[in-house]
């Protein structure tokens, strides 16, 4: 059994359909890479994933653990064991990272049916975690993303990853405005968590991401389709080509 | 239901009645100070909406109602009944049963030497002397009918004052228990708090009820800074869903006094708090932190008066509101900048959050600058709860209520941020977890349509 597969999906967002009949199958181990141009559909696929409920979904079925996921909510999906590492993660003041990432941490082992963890069990994990992803401490008692640069919120987006363990990580254009320092501490962590019960799915416009963090399989994404999966080579022949190609491709491939 | 000449000849029985009896009636100027605020009642009347003041405010709950001191004067209370309201760790606990003081209710051991803290009745029977220079010389009964008719029932409530130069390091906390009388009650709670030159202290006033009723609990705190000190007051208004409260807390503030007053407005059905410092020393600085959370159909209106009458000082005024179900909240800021206040600093912000599409919020800002180097800012916004923080925080694993419960709590930390660590802050931080807890409950329990910001910010106005 696959741990993710999606068949035939189909979304819309105001009536608009962005995805246009997806299949996609990832099992535990592998790491996937979509990549594509901007408007393809990247990000919603990502976000549906997630559960994020503006995205509709007209047609298709995608199954989680051999569960139905479409009908989990999003708390429940994240239980489920999945994490998505938003492109834009949004800033709450008032709430501390620290605070919130050990209540994100306690309501999984609540549903696993796990102990809670107290302020004092949590800070040894914590702080083995930030220095896998070089975060000074002092920020984990300023407000989630606050004040935080952008190469800093994708490194706490990864910290979350790291510390809630999750079974599928699926990652949103997690590299676009990292400099090449914070892309490779963010690529060492993502590789850190690398594990034959896990599985990824890495979403990414450049193909530099995929240097630093290998992936299994790549599939391209246009217009709302997958037009073509490969092999790790295939992003290089997308960065060489560029995805007009593509583009030009799937523009014949379907019907007007 | 009465008429404007039914509730008039009910108050007039009951202010005749009360000034033969009450604590000082033999003091010409008490009972002179006592007869012109009356006076000056039956002049005014209960505002209406046409009052610019009181234009979001319909008040006909209480103008409609013939309200009666209560009769039962003597209700006692047992500590058991009392227990939930004890707080650890301040200096004393006096507790007024309907605006009475109850000596054996009451726990006065932990005062520094020197302070004093009494019933008003009493010291107004046992020291007139300290009295007379500061009882009504600082609230003005012209202002509004309420402060004129507490005026007139003025009797009991907290004196206290602080000697020069002494530090109270616990709060000192006064408790206002209300209880179900057979007919509508109403009680006019009146302190008066004297803070001498470079004195520091904390002030806690907590409004409560036992029961159900129609109450009506109409108050006044003077409260006079000297000369440099540093003062904290803390306004909790938790009484239960069909009180009728209106408070006016008047502050004067001498040169270079530091006053912070906390308003917590968490229950009641219709409840108004004034709160009026004047900066009459130069130099002097206030802060106004508020925080005023409604839901089914309470009505909670914030009024603030900020009188910059002197050089160089400084006031900042946060209000933050959280309306759920049909409730409606009401922010009136002002700020007179008189002629010769130069070098002012001003500044106002209100932020409210509406839960639900019948929730509202009137918020008006009021600047009266007749001074020219000033400088003055005020800004307001109203949201809802970020759909985008909510969505992350579910991502994450966190259920919606508890995520719901975690953004507001969020929102009034801003709040308690404001509020120096300590017993009080625990007290009042407990409370509002309380309460918050009731909000973020289903949507359809709270009454009203849960709406989600799906992706509009904060909507600035002015």
């Amino acid at each position: 059994m696959s741990l993710l597969e999606i068949k035939n999906l189909h979304v819309k967002v105001d009536n608009h359909e962005i995805l246009k009949g997806i299949d996609l199958r990832v099992n535990a181990g592998e790491v996937h890479s979509i990549m594509g141009p901007n408007g393809s559909g990247k990000s919603t696929l990502a976000q549906v994933l997630a559960r994020r409920e503006t995205y509709a979904v007209s047609a298709g079925e995608v199954s989680y653990n051999g569960k139905d996921l479409l009908a989990m909510k999003p708390e429940e999906a994240a239980c489920e064991g999945i994490f998505i590492a938003f492109q834009y993660p949004v800033e709450i003041p008032g709430i501390s990272n620290a605070y919130f990432l050990r209540s994100a941490l306690n309501a999984i082992r609540k549903y696993r049916g796990l102990d809670e963890i107290d302020a004092m069990d949590f800070l040894p994990l914590f702080r083995e975690k930030l220095k896998l992803l070089d975060m000074d401490e002092k920020l984990m008692n300023r407000s989630v993303n606050e004040g935080f640069s952008g190469g800093e919120k994708k490194r706490n987006e990864i910290l979350q990853m790291a510390v809630l363990e999750p079974k599928l990580a699926i990652l949103d254009e997690t590299d676009s405005g990292l400099d090449i320092d914070a892309l490779r501490i963010v690529a060492q962590g993502v590789n850190a968590m690398r594990s034959p019960e896990r599985a990824m799915v890495v979403v990414t416009h450049y193909q530099r991401l995929l240097n630093y963090i290998v992936p299994d399989f790549v599939h391209v994404l246009v217009d709302g389709r997958i037009v073509r999966s490969g092999g790790p080579a295939l992003a290089l022949e997308l960065e060489e080509k560029g995805y007009g190609s593509m583009e030009a491709d799937a523009r014949q491939a379907t019907p007007a | 239901m009465i008429t404007a000449t039914q509730q008039l000849e009910s108050y007039l029985e009951s202010f005749s009645e009360f000034e033969k009896l009450a604590a000082g009636h033999n003091l010409p100027w008490l009972r002179k100070l006592r007869r012109e605020a009356f006076a000056r009642f039956c002049e005014v009347g209960f505002p209406t909406t046409h009052d610019e003041d009181w234009r979001f405010t319909n008040v006909s709950a209480i103008a409609q109602t013939a309200f009666r001191l209560t009769r039962n004067r003597c209700v006692r209370l047992s500590q058991q009944e009392l227990e939930p309201y004890r707080v650890p760790g301040v200096a004393c606990q006096l507790v007024f049963v309907n605006g009475h003081f109850a000596r054996e209710l009451s726990l006065l051991s932990n005062l520094p030497p020197g302070v004093k803290v009494n019933s008003l009745a009493g010291e107004i029977s046992d020291n007139p002397g300290a009295i007379e220079p500061h009882l009504g010389r600082y609230l003005e009964i012209r202002r509004d009918a309420f402060c004129a008719l507490n005026t007139a029932f003025v009797e009991d409530g907290a004196y206290v004052h602080i000697p020069r130069g002494t530090l109270v390091e616990e709060p000192i906390y006064l408790l206002f228990v209300s209880t179900a009388d057979d007919a509508p009650s109403m009680s006019h709670p009146r302190n008066l708090i004297v803070a001498e030159e470079d004195s520091q202290a904390t002030f806690v006033e907590d409004y409560v009820s036992l029961d159900g009723g129609t109450v009506f609990c109409n108050t006044v705190t003077e409260l006079v800074a000297g000369d440099h000190t540093v003062l904290s007051h803390y306004m909790i208004e938790r009484e239960h869903k069909q009180a009728l409260n209106i408070s006016t807390l008047r502050i004067q503030q001498g040169r270079s006094t530091n006053v912070v007053s906390h308003s917590v407005l968490l229950g009641g059905a219709l409840v108004r708090n004034n709160v009026h410092p004047v900066l009459a020393g130069e130099g002097g600085e206030c802060l106004i932190n508020g925080l005023f959370i409604g839901n089914g159909g309470q009505h909670l209106d914030n009024y603030m008066l900020v009188e910059h009458a002197s050089q160089r000082c400084g006031s900042r005024q946060f209000y933050n509101g959280i309306l759920d179900g049909h409730a409606h909240g009401v922010f009136h800021g002002r700020i007179i900048v008189h002629k010769d206040a130069q070098k002012t600093d001003a500044k106002q912000t209100n932020r409210n959050l509406l839960l639900s599409d019948d929730a509202q919020i009137d918020t008006k800002p009021q600047l009266e600058i007749y001074a020219d180097d000033v400088k003055c800012t005020h800004g307001a916004t109203i949201g809802q709860i970020e759909g985008d923080a909510l969505f992350y925080l579910r991502s994450r694993g966190i259920d919606e209520v508890s995520a719901r419960k975690l953004l507001l709590f969020a929102f009034a930390s801003e709040c308690f941020d404001r509020m120096k660590q300590g017993p009080v802050r625990k007290h009042v931080e407990g409370l509002i977890n309380q309460c918050l807890f009731q909000l973020a409950k289903a949507p359809d329990a709270a009454g009203g349509t849960y709406r989600e910001n799906t992706g509009r910010k904060w909507e600035e106005i002015g």
